[in-house]
């Protein structure tokens, strides 16, 4: 069981070294739930090696999570200048029929296809990012458009119909395996270190932190706080782009009805248990990726329970809320004044 | 002299790495207005706060009417007997004026509220201040004026008998602050012990009984305010002989400097803002704006700066036509501006002291060229010392700062991007006298460096010190241009209330 040692002396690790940062308190949440399944749930933690690749629930998580991993990058930039969009589920259902649509129907290549799919993410994100920054409508409001009308949109390119696919290639994307892990891992590794390098290499995330935190001051210094508000859109439509192929390859078809369905909600609640507020300014890239990797762990421990998924959401709302509670300043230093021994966290919020 | 109702002794707070207050007595006494003095960090809030149990104190004990009290909250201090009256207004805008005053103590009849008993108990409240407003007004239609008089309406509804009044005066103008004081004589007179915190020393002279000083968190001494002059406090506030602060006060401009105007615009003017008019500045002078609240002294900031765009005249930048079309336009021109209202409209409260000060130079060389670490370092450590600013580490957030330190952080900010023009809208608004006179130095030394300023301000006399010229605007007009022997308040005052004649407007 020297596997078993390692792993949460891994974690144990990786909370002693966050310690004082906002994404402790996730992660905690998310090593106390494994923890509850280590002795709990039979079979939580076995993985096997069939065929030279890697199964079990924690495989799960990942290939299931990894589409909310997506999303709520892109969701943190856009929560983090104090906005929202609520329309990525929707963009992924684009995505998906314009992929499915180009190879199905149109026979062209699968580059093309997969060039052309994350295309109408980026499109999808310039309109919502037209909406928000050239012509100040509310967040909630302009991406709502998108959100009702992107399903519909879907329908129109598919012409009404489920469009399969076999491409070898395409089914890769989201239900293969590289090194033995799920390709998925990959991808949303390769897009964290991406949107990281984005944000953190240039002054991009600077930027998004202060027209969050204070747009007029920043428009008096001189920042355009709508182009960095149309770039987030536009980032956030990509990463939906890019989680509608993973979708698509999930069921090698286009399903317009359902792909990315309210996916857009478990994003705005990764990002927000992962310590970044939805007032805007400070933003936490790493916590929204462990925020959807809990969000996740959450409902697979719950199916693995056997909990019906009619009364799923509820044990998942409770924990949710158990985590947010534990980022509220307020209450913290409540319980701080009784024990005294609880980190401090900088920034952080509920 | 009557008793204290209110007696602190050593009263304590500490914070993580700093003592804020360390063993202050404070005594309010009825019938008596209580000013508390202090530059920015001396410990005036810190106190306020221990009072009204924002912060709870760590030591030293409050006794109010005889009875020790421990307040952990604002409302427990009220339901002791101490109402505070903030700085900034916190009533709620889109509810009536009646509903402000009683919210939290309306009367009700099986669960429902009786209307009839607030308005009557609202309108009751404001006429013991004598003050006649419709309590089923709007509070935001009010003017912020009457917003004050109907917080401290609020605050006075109770049977309290300690009235904190924490900068109450800082967004009125004179004939408002008038009309309050009027309201807080009438409760001085009624036995309330008034305990007020202003950075006016006039206003503190015209209303105040007793003054309290505190320095770093110390108490400095308690004063008869007849007794006690101006230099003297000051030289008290800032820790410094009398000698030093006059030598501080009478500083003469040097003359104009020659040469071509680094800006000039003609007939500039924007339709319901700022009527046409002529301004031109040199390298290393320093042009002031006069001018009453709403004169148009911050709009032609604006205009200058291209927050708005003018919709007339011309704009020549060192002989060659130019147009601000936007702030983005001004920072490649190398124009800076301090804003008005810090809170508001300059600091990015929950970002850090660093990255408050680079943001302007970041805007400036766009999203992708982010500036190395080590050069923010840079100008980080040369800003501080340059400017005196105090934080405790470059990574501190913005917010935590005094007012002062915020306003330093903000030159620095423009500092750094190696203005040409800057233009300063009341840089010295609510900052303690000790950060006054440094960047009244820094002014100075910036000028004198060749940097064309325009200085805008509402203290008349700090308006003339630092000045080589004054442009007076009056009714979102120049009215009149003042220089060399018309440099003084008197000359400006006149200006402002008549135009002046011999000096007509273009």
């Amino acid at each position: 069981m020297w596997i078993d040692l390692v792993f949460w002396a891994g974690f144990a690790g990786l909370l002693w070294v966050n310690r004082s940062r906002p994404v402790f308190w996730p992660l905690l949440a998310l090593g106390l739930l494994l923890l509850f399944n280590r002795f709990t749930t039979p079979g939580f933690f076995d993985l096997e090696i069939r065929d030279g690749r890697l199964y079990g629930s924690l495989v799960d998580v990942i290939n299931q999570g990894s589409k909310v991993m997506l999303l709520a990058l892109g969701m943190t930039l856009v929560i983090a200048t104090g906005g929202v969009d609520l329309s990525v589920g929707a963009i992924m259902a684009i995505a998906g029929a314009v992929l499915a649509q180009v190879v199905g129907v149109a026979h062209l290549s699968v580059t093309v296809a997969i060039v052309a799919a994350l295309a109408a993410g980026l499109l999808a994100g310039a309109w919502n990012g037209l909406l928000v920054a050239g012509l100040r409508i509310q967040p909630i409001v302009a991406t709502l458009i998108l959100m009702v009308a992107g399903r519909g949109i879907a329908q129109l390119i598919t012409d009404g119909q489920i469009i399969n696919f076999e491409q070898p290639a395409l089914v890769f994307l989201g239900n293969g395996s590289l090194f033995g892990l799920p390709f998925t891992l990959t991808l949303v590794l390769a897009m964290f270190i991406f949107t990281a390098l984005l944000v953190r290499g240039t002054a991009l995330g600077l930027f998004i932190e202060a027209v969050g935190d204070n747009e007029t001051a920043s428009h008096f210094t001189g920042l355009s706080a709508q182009r960095v508000k149309f770039l987030v859109y536009v980032f956030a439509g990509f990463c939906a782009g890019l989680a509608g192929l993973v979708a698509a390859s999930n069921i090698k078809s286009a399903d317009a009805n359902h792909a990315g369905l309210y996916l857009e909600l478990d994003a705005i609640l990764a990002v927000v248990v992962g310590g970044t507020a939805l007032t805007g300014g400070r933003f936490q890239l790493a916590g929204s990726l462990v925020g959807a990797l809990l969000i996740q762990t959450l409902s697979t421990t719950l199916y693995a329970r056997n909990v019906s998924a009619d009364i799923a959401p509820v044990p998942k709302a409770i924990v949710i809320l158990a985590v947010c509670l534990l980022q509220s300043p307020v209450l913290r230093g409540k319980i701080a004044r009784l024990g005294r021994f609880l980190p401090k966290t900088k920034g952080g919020a509920a | 002299m009557s008793e204290p109702i209110l007696s602190c002794r050593g009263l304590t707070k500490r914070f993580p790495g700093v003592v804020a207050l360390d063993g202050v007595d404070f005594f309010a006494r009825p019938g008596e207005v209580h000013a508390l003095m202090g530059e920015n960090g001396a410990g005036k809030s810190t106190l306020i706060k221990a009072l009204t149990g924002v912060h709870p104190r760590d030591a030293g004990e409050a006794v109010l009417a005889g009875k020790s009290i421990h307040p952990r909250s604002p409302r427990e201090a009220e339901a002791a007997g101490i109402s505070t009256v903030y700085q900034e207004v916190n009533l709620i805008p889109d509810l009536s004026v009646a509903e402000n005053i009683c919210l939290g103590r309306q009367e009700t009849t099986l669960g429902f509220i009786r209307w009839g008993a607030i308005r009557e108990r609202a309108s009751a409240a404001l006429a013991r201040l004598g003050v006649a407003v419709d309590v089923d007004k709007t509070l935001s239609d009010c003017s912020i004026a009457i917003q004050q008089l109907v917080a401290i309406a609020r605050a006075t509804d109770i049977s309290a008998r300690v009235l904190i009044l924490d900068e109450p005066t800082s967004s009125l103008d004179d004939s408002e602050v008038e009309e309050l004081f009027t309201v807080v004589r009438r409760l001085r007179d009624e036995g309330w012990a008034i305990i007020f915190v202003s950075h006016f020393l006039d206003q503190v002279y015209a209303l105040a009984d007793r003054i309290t000083v505190l320095r770093n968190g110390k108490l400095v001494g308690e004063f008869l305010a007849a007794e006690l002059p101006r230099l003297q406090l000051v030289a008290h506030m800032m820790g410094r002989s009398i000698n030093e602060v006059e030598a501080l006060q009478h500083r003469e401009p040097p003359a104009r400097p020659a040469g071509e105007p680094l800006v000039s615009v003609r007939g500039f003017g924007r339709r319901a803002s700022v009527r046409p008019l002529d301004l031109e500045v040199r390298r290393g002078e320093v042009l002031g704006l006069a001018g009453l609240l709403g004169s148009g002294r911050t709009e032609v900031a604006r205009l200058l700066f291209g927050l708005d765009r003018a919709d007339s005249g011309e704009m020549h930048v060192e002989g060659k036509p130019a147009a601000m079309r936007s702030p983005q336009a001004s920072l490649r021109a190398r124009f800076a501006l301090t804003p008005e209202d810090r809170k508001s409209q300059a600091i990015l409260p929950n970002l850090t002291v660093r990255e408050n000060l680079i943001i302007a130079l970041q805007a400036r060389r766009g999203i992708w060229r982010k500036i190395p670490r080590q050069e923010q370092d840079r100008l980080v450590s040369q800003f501080t010392r340059a400017l005196g600013i105090k934080t405790s580490s470059p990574e501190q957030l913005i917010r935590n700062l005094s007012g002062g330190n915020q306003q330093k952080v903000i030159l620095a900010r423009w500092l750094a991007t190696e203005p040409r023009l800057l233009l300063l809208d009341e840089p010295t608004r609510g900052i303690d006298v000790g950060a006054q006179a440094d960047i009244e130095r820094l002014l100075a030394k910036l000028r004198d460096e060749g940097l064309a300023i325009i200085f805008i301000c509402a203290d008349t006399a700090e308006l003339a010190r630092n000045s080589q010229r004054i442009a007076v605007m009056r009714d979102r007009a120049k009215v009149a241009e003042l220089t060399g022997a018309d440099l003084n308040e008197q000359a400006i005052m006149r200006a402002i209330a008549h135009g002046d004649a011999s000096h007509p407007s273009s």
